[in-house]
């Protein structure tokens, strides 16, 4: 049968930001397949232009809400290798406590809140008070171990206070640290029963396979979150590795009409970023207890189904716990102490790459003699998945026709696929919107 | 008021305000719900509601094809809270306001292309009435919780007009200036309590001046006491406070 169908979401709910989706179908063929974002543009490369270099993270930490943990991390990285700045052992071991901390609390919010309603066939996590009240409560205390977490060491999680070039304004005590390791210990039976829940659920993920580039941060020294060279991996497992300064070269941004939003493509027509790519690039430095996790919902290297972020979230919320408890083990028995901030040494150019809960983030900066920034370029990850949400849609929507799907599931289908990218549009625009009207 | 039924809006902004529902812990938030009907918020549910008790709209009013979506939003709601720092004083998105290139800074060539088109970023009071304001960057989820309360006893909540270094002086913190550093603290309204001097940073001023603030005192304060430069002096309120500043249209 000949279809003919037009849907428009228009600002698809359940992400950070507004997207827009819109198919045109005309006698089964497919005349229009777009993911547009229509986010209003912020413009924060040209806000930081004439900030102190002490301002400069607290600006651009605003450009998201739920990764303004990494936006820092990403900022005070990059500004620091502008000034010169090495930081100490303990500053590198706190940040990545609270990189760990944000990835956490991120992954515990996009999987119970975003995600699961379209796994339970509800709207939101609302109606799940009553219907699975044990479920949003368990949801609720590992957000709340996230916060906390992350408090401890930022100040706070949203807009953290404590972290700056050269190091931090205030550190956790030993027994804040021992109190912390004792939280999550106590969460492991939630992390149990998230796995259980998530098995329950995990059937109900779609199948579909699309392979594309992988790109993230890989490191020698831990599961590429704080810190690392870029990694970008081919369907094939070939490796191109770039130094973070290089990141331009990874990157390639182009403007789009249909997008706020710019695009990025590097060896291939688009590219991945966020948990699957890290899963697929990092495999080899997850904690033995994730590798179980891994194991035991099938999820090998080199995965190229991008519904399976979601479940490569989960892995990491079991990586980001167990590897913190190494952490604060390691913080313990080397004592904690206060640090002076580490002064510059140069004002010059420099960049930096840290993984957000949504993939590779990259800024760059660049300082006059008084330290005053002249110039900045940020990245996010969600603008490098746009090209990629849209290849998936062309291989996507045909699949669909061609399986005589009803409008009703294709729209949840490519809503469920843009929602399994966990996008931040509002980082520099909002995104999904999907629209099917029949005609 | 019955359960009322509240919505959350987001507008130009990183939504970390609303983020920062989610971190009340289970027992705050159920019980939050136990008092409040959610019936619309995007960034969590897909439902969509008629009317509208309160409104809690975040983020700033940025370009004119907002204005109608702001104002359905007015229409079917009794109460409009603006939720934030870029709803309530356009926050840090008015940092941009007095450049005349930050189009061609960030798109280049691309820049007037109709779909990037951006003006000045205004509270959403530019646009529609406000009734309320939770300030800050982000709100304080316990001051939102304090605001609601009063709202559903038909009490006017209390918004400190006081500035911050009260705040510090109260849980004895040491004055950032005492400690080689600068802060905004003697011109920011107060009502967080203060965590940024407390945490060791500056405070920015994210909740907004309080009334009639003396900004010559706080350029000559920052030139004398914390060795900024004129420059430096001048420029400094612009991150939170942009559109709040007497130069600002």
């Amino acid at each position: 049968m000949k279809k003919d169908m037009h849907i428009h979401v228009h600002h698809v709910t359940r992400v950070e930001g507004h997207g827009n989706i819109t198919v045109d179908v005309k006698n089964g063929k497919v005349e229009k397949c777009e993911w547009a974002v229509p986010e209003s543009p912020r413009f924060f490369e040209a806000m930081v232009r004439g900030r102190h270099y002490s301002e400069v993270a607290r600006i651009t930490s605003r450009i998201c809400g739920i990764c303004s943990v990494g936006h820092t991390l990403a900022s005070v990285k990059a500004s620091e290798a502008a000034l010169g700045i090495e930081v100490t052992a303990q500053t590198k071991k706190l940040r990545r406590l609270l990189k760990h901390a944000e990835n956490f609390d991120s992954h515990v919010l996009h999987v119970y809140i975003l995600v699961a309603p379209d796994l339970l066939g509800v709207k939101s996590v609302f109606p799940l008070v009553a219907t699975h009240g044990e479920v949003v409560k368990r949801a609720l205390r590992l957000k709340r171990l996230g916060h906390e977490w992350g408090s401890l060491i930022g100040g706070r999680t949203t807009h953290p206070t404590t972290v700056l070039p050269g190091g931090f304004s205030k550190v956790p005590t030993v027994k804040e640290l021992q109190e912390l390791k004792e939280k999550m210990v106590a969460a492991v039976p939630d992390l149990v029963e998230t796995l259980n829940t998530v098995e329950a659920l995990a059937p109900k993920v779609p199948a579909f396979s699309r392979p594309t580039e992988y790109i993230a941060v890989a490191s020698r020294e831990e599961y590429g979150l704080y810190d690392g060279e870029v990694s970008c991996l081919l369907p094939d497992g070939n490796r191109k590795v770039y130094p973070a300064s290089e990141y331009r070269k990874v990157t390639n941004e182009y403007v789009v009409a249909q997008s706020t939003a710019k695009y990025a493509k590097h060896r291939l027509d688009s590219y991945a970023a966020g948990a699957l790519a890290r899963f697929n690039n990092n495999y080899e430095m997850l904690h033995p207890e994730a590798k179980k996790v891994a194991a035991r919902f099938g999820l090998k290297p080199i995965c190229t189904n991008p519904y399976m972020n979601s479940v490569a979230q989960v892995i990491e919320v079991v990586n980001d716990v167990y590897c913190s408890i190494g952490i604060i083990d390691d913080l313990l028995s080397s004592g904690i102490k206060d640090e002076a901030l580490v002064k510059p040494t140069k004002y010059s150019k420099g960049a930096s790459a840290v993984e957000v809960p949504r993939g590779i983030l990259f800024h760059e900066y660049e300082y006059d003699r008084d330290g005053m920034c002249v110039a900045g370029n940020c990245i996010i990850p969600t603008n490098q998945n746009h090209a990629n949400i849209q290849r998936d849609f062309d291989k996507l929507l045909p699949e669909l026709l061609d399986a005589n799907k009803s409008e009703k599931e294709i729209e949840l289908a490519m809503e469920m696929l843009v929602r399994a990218y966990d996008p931040c549009i509002s980082c520099s625009t909002h995104y999904v919107d999907v629209k099917f009207v029949n005609r | 008021m019955s359960k009322p039924k509240v919505g959350f809006f987001d507008f130009s902004s990183c939504e970390g305000c609303q983020i920062e529902l989610t971190n009340y812990g289970d027992t705050a938030f159920l019980e939050l719900l136990n008092h409040i009907d959610i019936v619309e918020f995007r960034e969590a549910m897909t439902e969509t509601a008629g009317d509208l008790d309160i409104a809690c709209v975040e983020g700033s009013f940025t370009r004119e094809a907002d204005r109608a979506r702001l104002e359905s939003i007015r229409k079917r709601s009794k109460i409009v809270i603006a939720y934030g720092a870029c709803a309530a004083t356009a926050g840090v998105n008015a940092l941009k306001n007095h450049q005349a290139d930050y189009k061609e800074n960030v798109y280049g060539k691309d820049a007037h292309m109709p779909h990037l088109d951006s003006s000045k970023a205004l509270p959403i009071s530019a646009a529609i009435k406000v009734d309320y304001s939770v300030y800050g960057c982000p709100m304080d989820k316990y001051e939102f919780l304090r605001i609601v309360t009063h709202l559903l006893h038909g009490k006017e909540p209390v918004i400190p007009n006081y500035p911050v270094c009260m705040e510090c002086k109260r849980r004895e913190t040491v004055c950032r200036y005492e400690d080689g550093d600068h802060c905004m603290g003697q011109v920011a309204r107060a009502g967080c309590n203060a965590p940024c001097p407390a945490d060791g940073i500056p405070c920015e001023a994210c909740r907004g001046f309080v009334d009639q603030p003396n900004e010559v005192a706080l350029v000559k304060v920052l030139k004398e006491r914390a060795g900024f430069s004129e420059k430096r002096a001048q420029e400094k309120s612009r991150i939170f406070t942009a559109a709040l500043r007497s130069d600002s249209k």
